[in-house]
């Protein structure tokens, strides 16, 4: 291995010298401690160095021993459930050999070599392969059959296939490719920097449901779409960001801690192996790859997190696979990157930001999407971002926030008013967007119901025109709104109190089908409708806003969804005001 | 012998740099010997073939560029640590304070720690009661919570930091237990303040304090919490014992920091403080927490000033993005003269839902404390329009809003700062006040919990 020499180190930065002939984004080892860095810039033989691991004890002479390969992720069976630093360490691994603490300068493969998994084989002897196409399974966990497919720039025609038990490392079959014989075993590697290659892109058409009624019904993303959730601190972001690795309806799910709590992580290790998915009855944790790099873990590593989760989701969209990725918090990644930037001692941008600080975040959103995979069955894959950013003093002229809303397509406003008055989850609704509802209206309006996306259209408006009439009663009074008005307000905090609002922590609410959604959102509206009719014909808005049916429309979310109780609620609106008119026709009749 | 330097070149503000250096290396811990002899120590920032800068934490006031003997002492900077420790004054830079010995070294620790492994955490869910019903009932403290207090300037943080200090246990137990207290910047009669609390209380015996004072040197400061979580560490991880660790100011901590990162000419974030205060901040807080199978835990209480009262100031900002919650300390009701000032609304306990409960507090605590909140809000609300429309434009439900905001303000928030409530009776005041609204109001709670604690007679 070519060796450089240590001649600066500053903090995570190193200089080192006699590197002529590395490459830029090159891994390297340094110091006697073999510390991870990767080549960040190149000046005639002076190698800059961004190192993964803290640099204390490290000077000046020291050797640097350049790998001549990329940083790269390994992709293969033993991924799934897994615990991964930013430079794909696993981290539970780690704690059996070295302890409760994480330690500098070890080495653990990230992928089990002695575990034997089960081959399947799905070509035969003889048969042509292109890049992509499957040559057998590996069934991984009870939820996912792991694909093993044929690497780019090995297509041709099967020379040999194995059945059987094997390591990861074993060669599974031989390819005859137009140069040689290659030997494919189970997993490959892959550069975390370099998007992998897909067929085709499409147009994100589905919806990604997530159980959560804000977000579902009215600011739903696609399947292969991009979003983000920016919000000050407090306002309820990661339980956000929990809540959709929990219930997205992904057959995978890549969560990314990047510079976040270690609490948060230890959470989702201890809750996921416990939690079901509501699809398919399994314990969340057989779909699930966590990525943490928490705050305290070293920062440039942290820059590399969310391409190793980037990557290894993308490899699983490969499979043909719905993939969902969550970034928590793409700022931290932005700030390890502006770390590394000053000490580089490059001309800084907006808040001391690098310039290329949008591109960059431009390119990492690009990376999702829907997509027609390589191989020749032109399998569809897709591949949904999720991005947190936490933006200083929840001020979102940020440049993060700003970069990140160039290229998502849907944005969910976490408020802290809202979380001061404990309005979970804390998205407000005026100012959110979702670009998706035209790609997806047709999708809603065949598998949920024909008037889903008018139900919608019209509780947006009843919000809108809650925000209007409560400026107005703010500087006027109550009193001054007239009886239609005051209903329009009665019938908007009913969708805020009993729709929108949705508790994470009751076992019944932190998940809501999209059946359930359609049938809560009917029901609230067909009491609006109703009141209005019945305002129309004369009636007293105390009379309907008092009546005790609202009770059962603001119990339904607490309903499991087959409860005949939900049909009921709709049902008796309709008996209610019945009741109404005649009660008030008897009365009248009295007089 | 260490190599001695003669080769200081420049000192800028508190740094010194020295020529000529050979096998120094990042991080390593350095003695600056001045000319009438006296040591100072500092700390190695950037290091290259020819020099190295200097970190000094004493200051360089009296420091010359001819006579000044530099080593380089091959370590970072370490803590001598044992069980003599406990009960021990030490400061900022971890020398003895309260005339003692010097602390025979068990064992020596790298203050700057490793980070605890995401795999290895334990999730915190022991309840801690504080005795403060604005905590305990509305923002619960878990044992192993990172849980700031944001106050301001001549607010009563100090008092309500040594009330927690003096009265925080879990139900039901006894176990060791130890405060660890740091210091940065704070006055000499507010470190005396709780010096004299704890001596009061018997907690002295139990406690380890780190103390930089104002008047001493500011760069002494970024060893100083570093220290107290080393000891803190060593007191949880090793001793077994459920650490509780006190850091005020850490607006001084950042100060110090910026100070620094100017003096290296580094390009400054928001208001100047350095890109990489978000980090530097985390290696610290993050070191709270609990391990699995192990028996201690350290639950952190950091305590800021906010400039300006204002918590979109980095040091709250940043803070707050770390931290589990934080507890918010209000200039309006500190007017009013209730007293703890804290403002439940702003406040926030991410951990809080794990911690309660049944069998840890009470089955209704969370939907109470959902329904103390909404309420809340929604009388502070009927507040604000009260004052721009008068009371009378309110609506008799309003009305009633108002009342109850009144009330909690007055029963639940303010309470003696010698008075410990338990969470019974904290839950029971609570449901006693949520009679003021009409029962078909509270939609956050589980109607069998309504049923259970909400009756039509009080």
């Amino acid at each position: 291995m070519k060796q450089g020499k240590i001649i600066r180190v500053a903090g995570p930065l190193v200089v080192a010298s006699d590197c002529l002939g590395a490459r830029m984004y090159d891994m390297v080892k340094i110091g006697k401690l073999g510390l991870i860095g990767e080549i960040i810039e190149l000046r005639e033989d002076l190698a800059f160095i961004q190192v993964y691991e803290d640099t204390t004890g490290i000077g000046p002479e020291e050797p640097v021993f350049l790998t001549g390969l990329p940083l790269s992720v390994e992709l293969g069976p033993g991924l799934i459930s897994s615990i991964y630093d930013g430079i794909q360490r696993p981290l539970d691994i780690i704690r059996e050999k070295e302890g409760d603490f994480v330690p500098r300068g070890i080495e653990v493969p990230p992928l089990d070599r002695t575990k034997k998994w089960e081959f399947v084989p799905l070509v035969k002897k003889g048969q042509d392969v292109e890049e992509g196409d499957f040559l057998g399974e590996v069934e991984e966990t009870p939820l996912l059959k792991h694909k093993i497919m044929v690497p780019v720039g090995a297509a041709g025609k099967i020379v040999e296939i194995k059945k059987g038990k094997f390591v990861v490392e074993e060669t599974i079959a031989r390819i005859q490719t137009k140069k040689e014989v290659k030997g494919i075993s189970m997993f490959q590697t892959w550069s975390i920097r370099k998007n992998r290659s897909v067929h085709e892109r499409l147009m994100p058409d589905e919806p990604l449901t997530t159980g959560q009624r804000v977000l579902d019904t009215l600011f739903p993303l696609a399947k292969g779409g991009t979003g983000c959730v920016p919000g000050p601190f407090g306002s309820g972001k990661t339980v956000v960001q929990h809540q959709l690795a929990k219930w997205s309806d992904a057959q995978i799910i890549v969560f990314v801690a990047c510079g976040e709590r270690g609490n948060e992580v230890a959470d989702l290790l201890l809750s996921f192996p416990e939690l079901e998915d509501p699809h398919t009855g399994r314990p969340l944790m057989e779909r699930t790859v966590i990525i943490a790099n928490t705050s305290n873990m070293p920062v440039a590593a942290r820059e590399a997190s969310i391409y190793t989760g980037m990557t290894i989701a993308e490899y699983f969209r490969d499979m043909g696979y719905s993939v969902a990725l969550m970034a928590d918090s793409s700022s931290r990644w932005a700030e390890a990157l502006r770390e590394i930037s000053g000490r580089m001692e490059e001309m800084p941008g907006e808040e001391a930001y690098p310039a290329y600080l949008a591109s960059r975040i431009a390119e990492f959103y690009e990376r999702a999407g829907k997509v027609v995979c390589l191989g020749s069955d032109k399998r569809i894959g897709a591949l949904s971002v999720m991005g947190a950013v936490s933006p200083p003093g929840g001020d979102l002229s940020d440049p993060v926030v700003q970069a990140t809303l160039k290229v998502v397509k849907v944005f969910w406003a976490l408020d802290d008013r809202l979380a001061n008055m404990r309005h979970f989850p804390a998205i407000n609704w005026l100012l959110s967007y979702s670009l998706y509802v035209e790609n997806i209206k047709d999708y809603l309006n065949t598998e949920v119901a024909e008037d889903f996306i008018g139900l919608r259209q019209e509780a947006m408006q009843l919000l809108e025109e809650e925000s209007e009439l409560q400026e107005i009663a703010r500087l006027v009074g109550v009193e001054s709104l007239s009886a239609r008005e005051r209903l329009v307000l009665e019938s908007a905090r009913s969708i805020r109190e009993d729709f929108l609002h949705q508790n994470a922590f009751h076992p019944q609410d932190t998940y809501s089908s999209m059946k359930m959604q359609y049938m809560m959102l009917r029901t609230i509206l067909h009491f609006h409708n109703s009141g209005m009719k019945a305002l129309e014909e004369g009636m007293n808005l105390n009379e309907i806003i008092t009546m005790g049916i609202r009770e059962n429309i603001s119990k339904m979310k607490f309903l499991p969804v087959d409860d005949p109780g939900l049909l009921e609620s709709y049902i008796e609106i309709d008996n209610a005001f019945k009741n109404l008119v005649q009660k008030k026709g008897t009365s009248e009749d009295n007089v | 012998m260490y190599k001695e330097y003669l080769t200081v070149s420049n000192i800028v503000g508190p740094l010194v740099i020295v020529e000529k250096i050979r096998d120094v290396k990042y991080g390593e811990l350095v003695e600056i010997e001045d000319g009438e002899g006296l040591l100072r120590r500092g700390t190695v920032l950037d290091v290259s073939t020819e020099r190295a800068v200097v970190q000094v934490f004493e200051g360089t006031v009296g420091l010359d560029v001819d006579r000044s003997k530099v080593r380089f002492l091959g370590h970072s900077q370490t803590l001598a640590v044992s069980e003599e420790i406990i009960g021990r004054i030490f400061d900022g830079s971890g020398r003895p304070k309260d005339h003692g010995p010097q602390i025979i070294a068990k064992k020596r620790l790298d203050i700057t720690g490793s980070p605890i492994n995401p795999a290895a955490r334990d999730y915190p869910s022991e309840f801690i009661q504080t005795g403060i019903s604005s905590i305990d009932g509305m923002n619960p403290l878990v044992r192993g919570q990172k849980l700031p207090l944001f106050s301001g300037s001549g607010l009563p943080h100090a008092r309500i930091a040594a009330q927690i200090a003096r009265q925080a246990a879990v139900l039901g137990k006894k176990e060791k237990f130890a405060v660890v207290f740091g210091a940065m910047g704070i006055t000499f009669e507010e470190a005396s303040f709780f010096i004299e609390d704890f001596r009061n209380t018997g907690a002295l015996e139990r406690a380890v304090l780190f103390l930089n004072l104002a008047n001493e040197p500011p760069i002494e400061r970024i060893a100083t919490p570093r220290l107290t979580l080393t000891c803190a560490e060593y007191l949880a991880f090793e001793l077994d014992m459920h650490v509780l660790v006190i850091l005020v100011d850490m607006t001084f901590y950042a100060e110090a920091l910026r100070e620094i990162s100017a003096a290296r000419k580094e390009i400054p974030g928001r208001r100047g403080y350095p890109g990489y205060l978000y980090t530097d901040l985390a290696s610290m807080y993050e070191r709270a927490g609990r391990i699995k199978e192990k028996k201690g835990s350290i639950t952190l209480i950091p305590i800021l000033t906010m400039p300006e009262d204002d918590k979109t100031h980095p040091i709250a900002d940043l803070t707050g993005y770390i931290t589990e919650g934080q507890i918010m300390l209000s200039r309006e009701i500190h007017r009013k003269g209730i007293y703890p000032p804290i403002d439940v609304l702003p406040s926030l306990s991410r951990l809080k839902d794990k911690g309660i409960g049944e069998g840890k507090t009470r089955e209704d605590h969370a939907d109470a404390l959902n329904q103390l909140f909404a309420c809340y809000a929604r009388g502070k609300e009927a507040r604000e329009l009260s004052l721009i429309l008068g009371e009378a434009a309110l609506s008799d439900l309003d009305k009633l809003y108002l009342k109850f905001a009144n009330l909690f303000e007055d029963e639940f928030v303010r309470q003696g700062e010698f008075e410990s409530r338990s969470i019974q009776d904290t839950l029971d005041l609570g449901w006693k006040l949520l009679h003021t609204i009409p029962r078909h109001e509270l939609k956050r709670i589980r109607p069998e919990y309504l049923e259970k604690y909400y009756s039509e007679e009080k």
